[in-house]
């Protein structure tokens, strides 16, 4: 794997700030090559850090106190932890949508055109142009093209969460990151999304969390296995499902532990 | 037992309620019935100034007060609210620690509880020391001590409450603090207009720490350096006045300041529905 094209990582550790002495390690010793334009998913049970490693990619965790990394990320090259780095520069290119999907407080045009806006200085028409491609990308402009300047907060939660996708995509990032992003939808909207992702990973390199052992299996072309902060077993789906080298993702994949 | 226990609580509440509530009605009606009777018979007194004899019963209104009372109040609660918003953007971020801003919340605390003459008194002993008498600025500044701790709490309060994820969002889409900020502001709105419309109550209703400061004129406020007076205070003078006509005015100047406060509430009420309806309900 050629490292500018995808993200790769090295030795990378996370502690989390303990009351006690000692602080937490969230995530020991990661060694991972994350491939360009595919869905890449990381399964593992709660408390493996899954969410940590993937916002350890935008470095979203240096938002609270307490967190210490060491280790390297790279992403077109660059170290994203070299303190040169620019933040906002990284978070552009690097986006993620969340479990819970949280519309910005305004309308829905503007949750769409805000992150375009800001980076660059569009006027009306290139605004409109850019909310009606992304819109129609996501598979919502037909649903909201008559009210989109109605509250973004009035859309059901499977569309604010297309919604979120069309947000992170507005900005043309090069990373999708995506926390569990259908666990708090209806298995409609959840299969919209699903197929939402499928599609969008031509452009798009996607790092997708989740719990779900089906979801990873329909959707992942590349699997991470974490267990308490560590690898365990990285590699192609059929792979990693049908001939698990290590003996904790069989037990795993069989639900012996969750 | 435990059903006479449930109907003894459900009376108490609604005993408690109606208490509250005619107690409330009551001053309410005192308060305009004989603001307005007064203000009935003599209109003049809310548009003009007062007259030389104006403490004797003679001619001359409290516009005065009015005007002091609005160029105080605005221009503190303006300036407690931008300070409001910093400190509490400052409280939850990372340049805080959780326990700096749990001290730092115990002092606001302190300040919001600390009786409002104290802070008149401290901005007389600055006034003291640089040899100045009571003027608009100084008003202005008791104001500010009397509202920060009011809105900072709820400013705070309002921002902890708006989901973790939303920050997440913004900053993921590449924003700067600044423009995270404005997001996790825009999405507080309503509580924070509701802390400022608590201040801007308080402001209006309070003479204790202004009524040092201030220098009680019975002229209009010409500057930042002029004395100048307000409703509160011309309240407290004019109710301590042996002449009834004087008294009158006090109801009257009550009245007026029900009024503003009335308007307030119904605006700050319309903006809020305004703003939480981009909110997301839990």
């Amino acid at each position: 794997m050629q490292e500018n094209n995808g993200i790769v990582i090295r030795n990378l550790n996370i502690y989390y700030k303990n009351n006690s002495k000692n602080d937490f390690t969230a995530l020991h010793n990661i060694n991972l090559d994350i491939p360009k334009n595919q869905i890449t998913a990381i399964m593992g049970p709660s408390g493996s850090g899954k969410t940590t490693l993937l916002k350890s990619l935008n470095r979203l965790h240096s938002i609270n106190n307490g967190v210490k990394v060491n280790g390297q990320v790279i992403i077109d090259g660059e170290d994203i932890y070299h303190p040169m780095h620019l933040l906002p520069e990284l978070r552009r290119k690097v986006g993620l949508i969340s479990q819970k999907p949280i519309p910005l407080p305004t309308s829905i045009y503007e949750n769409v055109a805000y992150g375009p806006k800001i980076h660059n200085r569009l006027n009306r028409k290139e605004s409109d142009a850019i909310v009606e491609k992304t819109l129609k990308k996501v598979n919502l402009w037909e649903e909201v093209k008559e009210r989109l300047n109605q509250p973004a907060a009035d859309l059901s939660v499977g569309q604010q969460q297309r919604l979120s996708i069309a947000r992170a995509i507005s900005i043309n990032p090069d990373i999708l990151l995506c926390d569990e992003i259908t666990s708090a939808l209806d298995p409609i909207s959840s299969e919209k999304v699903e197929h939402l992702l499928l599609s969008l990973k031509e452009e798009y390199t996607i790092v997708l969390v989740s719990h779900m052992l089906r979801q990873v299996k329909r959707l992942g072309d590349y699997v991470i296995f974490l267990y308490m902060g560590k690898v365990i077993e990285q590699g192609n789906m059929g792979e990693l499902f049908n001939s698990p080298r290590n003996k904790i993702t069989q037990q795993y994949i069989k639900g012996v532990i969750s | 037992m435990r059903y006479l226990e449930e109907k003894i609580v459900k009376i108490l509440m609604i005993c408690s309620i109606l208490a509250v509530l005619g107690s409330l009605l009551f001053i309410l009606f005192i308060t305009i019935s004989r603001g307005w009777i007064s203000i009935n018979e003599n209109p003049g007194i809310i548009f003009t100034t007062p007259g030389p004899r104006y403490l004797l019963g003679g001619e001359g209104g409290f516009f005065h007060a009015i005007a002091g009372s609005l160029y105080m109040v605005v221009p503190s609660t303006i300036i407690s609210l931008i300070l409001a918003c910093l400190i509490a953007l400052f409280l939850q971020s990372e340049y805080s620690s959780k326990r700096i801003s749990e001290i730092i919340r115990l002092f606001i605390d302190i300040l919001w509880g600390t009786p409002s003459i104290i802070y008149g008194l401290f901005v007389l002993t600055i006034l003291i020391s640089f040899h100045r008498r009571g003027c608009l600025l100084a008003g202005i500044v008791a104001l500010i001590f009397l509202e920060l701790p009011i809105i900072t709490r709820y400013v705070d309060e309002s921002i902890s409450s708006t989901p973790k994820e939303l920050k997440e969002i913004a900053y993921s889409m590449g924003l700067t603090r600044v423009e995270v900020s404005k997001i996790i502001l825009k999405y507080s709105s309503s509580g924070i207009i509701a802390g400022s419309l608590i201040g801007l109550g308080r402001a209006f209703g309070d003479a204790a720490s202004i009524i040092f400061t201030t220098g009680a004129a019975s002229t209009m406020p010409k500057g930042l350096l002029s004395s100048c007076t307000a409703l509160p205070v011309v309240i407290f003078q004019q109710a301590n006045s042996f002449y009834p006509s004087v008294r009158d005015h006090a109801y009257a100047a009550a009245f007026i300041l029900i009024i503003i406060i009335l308007i307030l509430s119904i605006t700050s009420r319309l903006l809020q529905k305004k703003f939480s309806k981009y909110t997301v309900g839990d």
